[in-house]
């Protein structure tokens, strides 16, 4: 990433959809320049969206400067701003919209509105690499097992509830478990469950390709209340349980579909113990496995930026009066006419 | 036993692989769990017994309650497998994109008597997709793979079966899902007797607004 970077058309990219506000500045020929990222860590309990929404809003401005400084670009020469437009929360999703928004105005530069789950699949193609995969993406706000198939990215299996990453979070905060920058509560699980033996029985909720992993919490949470059961085990069996019922309903797809590539993305991708049995069903059904690299696995700008460099190229703009965010804007419903 | 060609593998699944084999003459399929590396070996034996007992029993019941699906002729819980008939004709998953609207609303009315069926008796199919239905020469539909299924009279369980039927539609046949399901749901109405309609069509919006991000739940915003 030393050439000469000024006669290159860039595009930056805002994510703001929960907890994480990140710029990134992707080149038109997909070299990442910058990804900058600030997390809000809330003192206690889950994401406040209104606290989040204060915290992207304070560090916007810093957060740019670092990524024009990262990458060497100036904001006379980039060429589009994309930005998260959804799904997420509310207030995230309108804070970052509106720094992209006075930004396009500013620089007088297009304005792309970009699917936050079409921008994890994207970044991860060109992570890793992979062309045509069955995508799990596992994250806080998002269980989704997608394919592409006529013209969409197609849901075929999903959470009828809560996502993997809620459950293990919501999990770690009633067992009084601390978090921290750079050891989220998902790592925190993970390492207690390193030291697990015992298999507790917990619910398994598999329907068809879908999956629901609301009773798998409560029960996990009651057992944690009764004190009857060593937190590592708990730990074990949460993630055992959890992880099998992703993995079966990914296998489900990936024989469905009968694709050749499974890529796991989303912020539970780090998850050492999820990549061994994402691996496993690949290697069964003589599919390639890509795991996209944590930087980029996460909520981050560098997806936007590159999603936004494929959906302008293609000759998709947001005018500003189209810019509204869309808190429940669904994998299925946009057109990704850059996959073939 | 001497004389039994040997098995051969016709489809691996996600959950099992289907052999093709003879069985006292009788063309047969068996339907074998193998063990999963990926998750722990007693929550593994313990899905693949569950499983293996369940299936044969509701398949054997959905007979009882008018929904054709293939005879079990034996069940070996040591190899979890299952050898049942095997039944000639096509999937509705490879038929529906390809026959004319008029015979697609036929075949999707006809899923939506049989699902009927099925509930009325008091059983949840648990994974209604078009891949799990047969449709043989003399035009009747089969449904197979009641691996996720249960028994249940229950409104909640009868909308998420629906729910995932619908699914199913969008994800495979996504150019005609909606009127796909709306004759589904014909069909569906005019054998259920024990449930006012109207609560079962409420309980698959319900179930879909669980998810996390649905159109209807927008348009309140």
């Amino acid at each position: 990433m030393t050439t000469k970077k000024t006669d290159k058309a860039c595009c930056l990219g805002i994510e703001s959809t929960a907890d994480d506000f990140g710029v990134g500045i992707a080149t038109f020929k997909g070299e990442i320049l910058a990804n900058v990222r600030s997390d809000y860590v809330p003192p206690e309990g889950g994401i406040h969206p209104r606290e989040a929404a204060r915290h992207h809003a304070e560090v916007a401005d810093k957060a740019l400067e670092e990524a024009f400084a990262k990458s060497k670009i100036k904001p006379k020469n980039l060429t589009a701003i994309a930005f998260s437009q959804g799904p997420g929360l509310g207030p995230c999703l309108r804070t970052g919209a509106t720094v992209s928004r006075a930004l396009s105005s500013y620089l007088d530069l297009p304005l792309v509105g970009v699917n936050h789950c079409v921008a994890h699949i994207e970044i991860g193609k060109l992570k890793t690499g992979a062309v045509d995969p069955v995508t799990l993406y596992v994250s806080g706000g998002n269980t989704i097992v997608a394919a592409f198939e006529g013209g969409r990215y197609r849901v075929f299996g999903e959470t009828l509830d809560i996502a993997l990453g809620n459950c293990l979070d919501v999990f770690a905060r009633e067992a009084g478990l601390r978090q921290a920058s750079g050891m989220p509560f998902g790592a925190v699980i993970e390492k207690l469950a390193v030291d697990g033996k015992k298999l507790i029985p917990l619910p398994y909720a598999v329907k068809g390709m879908d999956l629901s992993l609301s009773g798998l919490l409560t029960a996990a949470v009651n057992l944690f209340k009764k004190k009857k059961c060593r937190l590592e085990d708990l730990c074990y069996s949460l993630q055992e349980t959890a992880f099998s019922m992703v993995t079966e309903v990914t296998e489900r797809a990936l024989a469905h579909t009968e694709k050749k590539e499974v890529l796991l993305t989303g912020g539970v991708a780090s998850n050492k113990r999820l990549q061994s049995m994402i691996n496993d069903i690949a290697k069964e059904h003589n599919a390639s496995f890509c795991v996209v690299p944590s930087e980029f696995a996460v909520d981050n700008g560098a997806m936007v930026a590159w999603t936004g460099v494929l959906t302008y190229t293609h000759g998709v703009v947001t005018p500003v009066e189209k810019s509204f965010v869309k808190l429940r804007w669904r994998l299925e419903e946009v057109e990704v006419p850059w996959v073939k | 036993m001497g004389e039994m060609k040997p098995p051969v593998l016709m489809k691996k699944g996600a959950e099992a692989s289907l052999y093709l084999a003879d069985w006292h003459g009788r063309k047969v399929v068996i339907k074998k769990r193998l063990p999963k590396q990926y998750r722990p070996s007693e929550l593994d034996t313990q899905i693949r017994t569950y499983r293996t007992i369940h299936e044969p029993q509701l398949m054997h019941e959905a007979k009882v309650a008018g929904v054709p699906t293939p005879t079990i002729f034996l069940v070996d819980l040591k190899d979890s497998s299952i050898t049942m008939e095997y039944v000639e004709g096509e999937q509705i998953k490879r038929l529906l994109n390809k026959v004319s609207k008029n015979e697609r609303q036929r075949l999707c009315f006809k899923i939506g008597e049989l699902t009927g069926k099925l509930h009325e008796y008091g059983l949840i199919h648990g994974d209604l997709t078009t891949s799990n239905m047969i449709l043989n020469s003399e035009g009747k539909i089969f449904f197979v793979d009641f691996g996720l299924g249960e028994k249940s009279k229950e409104l909640e369980a009868r909308g998420v079966d629906l729910h995932l039927m619908k699914r199913a539609l969008q994800s495979t046949h996504f150019r005609f899902a909606d009127e796909c399901f709306d004759a589904v749901m014909k069909g569906y109405t005019s054998v259920l007797r024990t449930e006012p309609l109207r609560n079962v069509l409420d309980k698959v919006k319900e179930i879909e607004k669980r998810g996390r991000y649905v159109a209807e739940r927008r348009e309140k915003e």
